[in-house]
């Protein structure tokens, strides 16, 4: 009788956050798209569960074409409302305590901007507005800077999940820094979405490959000459590198070393 | 005065002004602008309103207002 050995194939469990689980690792925002078509069939095509939106007034001209949940079914996408566009904390904090009463969820992805040109985190704000706000109930996932000592103060706050940046807002440079993200991962005991920075495929791959719990991106696919496609090609790429973090990768030897045998070659 | 001017109170809606009729309630300056209740929040002179209160409101002079909603964002 012959022996057959089951090919042993790597296990992931589900992304936790807070109290909910998530069926996909990659976030994706609603700004900037062509059309609100486009929009909903990308964010369909990449199998996100959880959506960002913006808090901004109504423009009384044309309500209507503006408000995101006539497109977006809510029963249908974790509806993730950010503080984009605010530069202090109690700015933040007026953005997040709007959203949570337009009655969806209590969760806010906070972000403080300290500066127009690169976008860059506000980090000493945003903890400020980190402690009021998880005081008041809210879950907080909090965009910050790759900055381990930050990450951990954000964590020690209370944030469900800490967001560092893979590169600034809308560059779509890509993963700048995997040490300073390898080592904040390492070393948080929350999710750690990489959120901001990537700017295609290889980009969101590259960063599932440091072991991160995710990925949350907007410009990379709104901006793309097809949404649609790219929304897609991200998918791929962060189950592509999740799969490469768990199935660990090959050592890097700066020598090569054959794959085929040296032995047995003729005279 | 004016009968516009002693019939209606001037608010700032979205940082821009507006009149409504005295006695006005949140509710009819959102049907007055075609917006759902359960569509929009509303800050009154920042403070937020629960949606329960917005019947029974009655707008001031010189009420400032905000009205947001949920627009595609990152």
């Amino acid at each position: 009788m012959s022996t057959k050995t089951e090919p042993y194939v790597t296990q992931d469990t589900p992304l936790v956050i807070g109290d909910r689980t998530f069926r996909s690792r990659l976030m994706v925002g609603t700004g900037k798209y062509r059309d609100n078509a486009s929009m909903v069939a990308a964010i369909r095509a990449s199998g996100a569960d959880m959506v960002t939106v913006a808090v901004r007034r109504v423009d009384l001209d044309r309500s209507k074409e503006q408000a995101i949940l006539h497109h977006l079914d809510p029963e249908e996408f974790f509806l993730l409302a950010n503080t984009a566009g605010c530069y202090t904390a109690e700015e933040a904090i007026r953005y997040a305590r709007l959203a949570r009463a337009a009655g969806f969820n209590e969760w806010i992805k906070l972000e403080v901007i300290g500066d127009e040109k690169t976008l860059l985190p506000d980090v000493q704000a945003t903890l400020e507005a980190a402690h009021v706000l998880v005081d008041e109930g809210f879950k907080v996932m909090a965009y910050t800077n790759d900055d381990l000592i930050m990450a951990l103060r954000l964590e020690d706050a209370g944030c469900v999940s800490v967001m560092p940046l893979a590169s600034p807002i809308g560059s779509g440079l890509g993963l700048v820094n995997p040490f300073y993200i390898r080592e904040i991962k390492d070393r948080l005991q929350v999710p750690v979405i990489v959120d901001a920075g990537v700017g295609t495929a290889s980009d969101a791959c590259a960063t599932m490959e440091q072991g991160v719990d995710g990925v949350l991106m907007n410009t990379a696919i709104a901006a793309a000459d097809d949404p649609v496609a790219m929304a897609e090609a991200m998918r791929l790429g962060v189950r592509a590198g999740r799969l490469a973090y768990l199935a660990g990768r090959m050592p890097r030897r700066e020598i090569a070393v054959p794959s085929s045998p040296t032995r047995g070659m003729l005279d | 005065m004016t009968d516009q001017a002693k019939d209606t109170i001037a608010l700032v809606v979205n940082g821009k002004d507006r009149r409504i009729a005295r006695g006005a309630t949140v509710r009819k300056l959102l049907d007055d602008l075609e917006l759902l209740p359960g569509m929009v929040v509303v800050e009154h002179n920042r403070e937020i309103l629960p949606r329960e209160r917005y019947d029974e409101v009655e707008l001031e002079d010189g009420d400032r207002l905000e009205l947001v909603h949920f627009v595609g964002g990152g």
